[in-house]
């Protein structure tokens, strides 16, 4: 099939298929990251904006890495530091950066549906590194790729998400992806961290952990952002870990080959412990070097977008 | 439509030969050799040019893949878009002599992109190119080093290779396009 879309600005829009491709497509990519040049020409000449309103690293990081390994030319634009200060919209922001005859803007911004609304006023290439509380597609595109490389299916499996869903673009992410290629989402989590709404998502919710890793293939544990702790719903630490946290002693009574992945960046001892954390079952780092691939595949694929209308000669 | 038939299963098969022969003598031997096929239908060759040369020296030549889509000097330009595939070098070319298998060189360009992808892995002591089928009409200074057939052939041409691993049936056909 053809990739016909400009942008990726989540998953919850993307078909099954189009899911399959970008996994597809970053299997591919992989292999460019285990040779001895790791860069391959596929977007020598294009121009690449990072443009984050909102710290990160990791995900800055492994943008910036995936675009230089496909030659593209990378500009890290962190918003705080920039013309923003002075007033400057969103929109403005891309229009030049669209005059600086850029190709891609990879955008990360703390109010959902921000990518979108850039999308919609420059032509450029859009993908959305995280947006408010909506979507963090290529992470859970990462995490999906991370499983299926593991478990070789997707289909079929049970996976736990466990953390503050409500302030979670990941969950929401993962959720959209997870249903569509057939497994069955659990989110775990006190009742205040659960959003309204979340099983129309398509998943189930417990609030008890140990309930819920019961037969699980999976169990993606999220950071608490304990940065949000003014806010009076939000569980104490020792509390959290206690009731919430992935430990040794829980994993005994889960299957025993469970995959324990984690975006980053782990807070040890209050939602993993160090010992799962850096035990046989976790994929944590591996869901970095996946990370890669599957941004390099986003990128190449939004790049080389085609409209279907357009007729097939070689 | 088909205009005519070039190879039939029989001339495939002892162009595959008579090139295997040829690569071993050519290399003194196959002891530093690799061969690497060009996705898709060069890997099958490269497969049986593996078969054809374990016959003769009794050796085994590692195999390669190679998809080289990422260096394609087109990707911007073609309306259908390219699918990328893994490529599966699993051994060091450092100072070996690689042999490049494809089905047809016709403007080189694909040759051009593999000798680039190839570079990218290491440095190979030579490579050389091994091609079913040399239809002519280069765009590039790149020739093969071992052919099966070569044909003559119009612009509004195309010559297709059709394998048992692929297509259900070994032959070289020509096919005419509508003006």
């Amino acid at each position: 099939m053809n990739w016909t879309r400009k942008d990726l600005l989540g998953l919850e829009e993307l078909s099954k298929v189009e899911i399959e491709l970008i996994l597809a497509t970053a299997e591919s990519f992989k292999e460019v990251s285990s040779r001895e040049i790791k860069k391959v020409p596929a977007l020598r000449g294009k121009t690449v904006v990072n443009l984050f309103y909102e710290p990160s690293t990791r995900t800055r990081v492994s943008f910036e890495v995936a675009a230089k390994r496909l030659s593209a030319d990378v500009i890290n634009i962190a918003a705080q530091e920039s013309s923003v200060r002075k007033g400057e919209t969103l929109v403005d922001t891309g229009k030049n950066i669209e005059a600086l005859k850029a190709d891609i803007i990879v955008v990360r911004h703390g109010a959902s549906g921000a990518p979108a609304l850039l999308a919609r006023h420059v032509g450029l290439n859009v993908v959305n590194a995280g947006d408010g509380w909506h979507e963090h597609p290529t992470q859970a595109l990462l995490d999906i790729f991370t499983l299926k490389e593991k478990l070789g299916r997707v289909e079929g499996l049970k996976v736990v998400i466990v953390g503050d869903i409500a302030h979670s673009r990941v969950a929401r992410s993962n959720i959209w992806g997870l249903s569509k290629l057939g497994a069955k989402v659990c989110v775990c989590a006190p009742g205040m961290l659960i959003p309204p709404a979340i099983e129309e998502m398509g998943a189930s919710i417990s609030s008890d952990i140990d309930e819920a890793l019961k037969g699980a293939d999976a169990v993606n544990v999220l950071r608490m952002q304990f940065e949000r702790d003014e806010e009076a719903a939000f569980p104490e630490k020792l509390e959290y870990f206690k009731n919430f946290g992935i430990t040794k002693e829980r994993l005994l009574r889960a299957k025993k080959d469970i995959i324990v992945m984690h975006p980053g960046p782990i807070n040890r001892g209050i939602e993993i412990s160090s010992e799962v954390a850096d035990g046989a079952n976790s994929v944590i780092l591996e869901q970095v070097t996946n990370g890669i691939a599957v941004r390099m595949a986003v990128l190449f694929l939004v790049a080389q977008a085609r409209d279907e209308k357009q007729p097939h000669t070689d | 439509m088909e205009k005519a038939k070039i190879l039939d299963k029989e001339a495939v098969a002892r162009s595959l030969t008579r090139i295997a022969h040829e690569i071993v003598e050519k290399n003194k031997g196959v002891d530093n050799l690799c061969l690497v096929g060009i996705r898709n239908r060069g890997v099958y060759l490269a497969q049986r040019l593996a078969v054809d040369i374990k016959r003769i020296e009794n050796k085994d030549v590692p195999v390669g893949i190679l998809d080289i889509t990422l260096y394609r000097d087109d990707l911007t330009m073609i309306s259908a878009q390219p699918v990328v595939h893994k490529t599966e070098i699993d051994f060091d070319i450092e100072g070996k002599v690689v042999v490049l298998v494809d089905d047809v060189l016709y403007t080189g360009r694909t040759i051009r992109a593999a000798l680039d992808a190839m570079i990218d892995f290491g440095r190979p002591k030579s490579i050389q190119l091994a091609v079913l089928v040399d239809r002519g009409h280069r765009e590039l200074p790149i020739r093969a080093d071992y052919a099966g057939k070569n044909i003559p052939t119009a612009q509004n041409e195309t010559v297709e290779v059709r394998l048992e691993e692929a297509d259900d049936k070994d032959e070289v056909v020509i096919i005419e396009k509508h003006p």
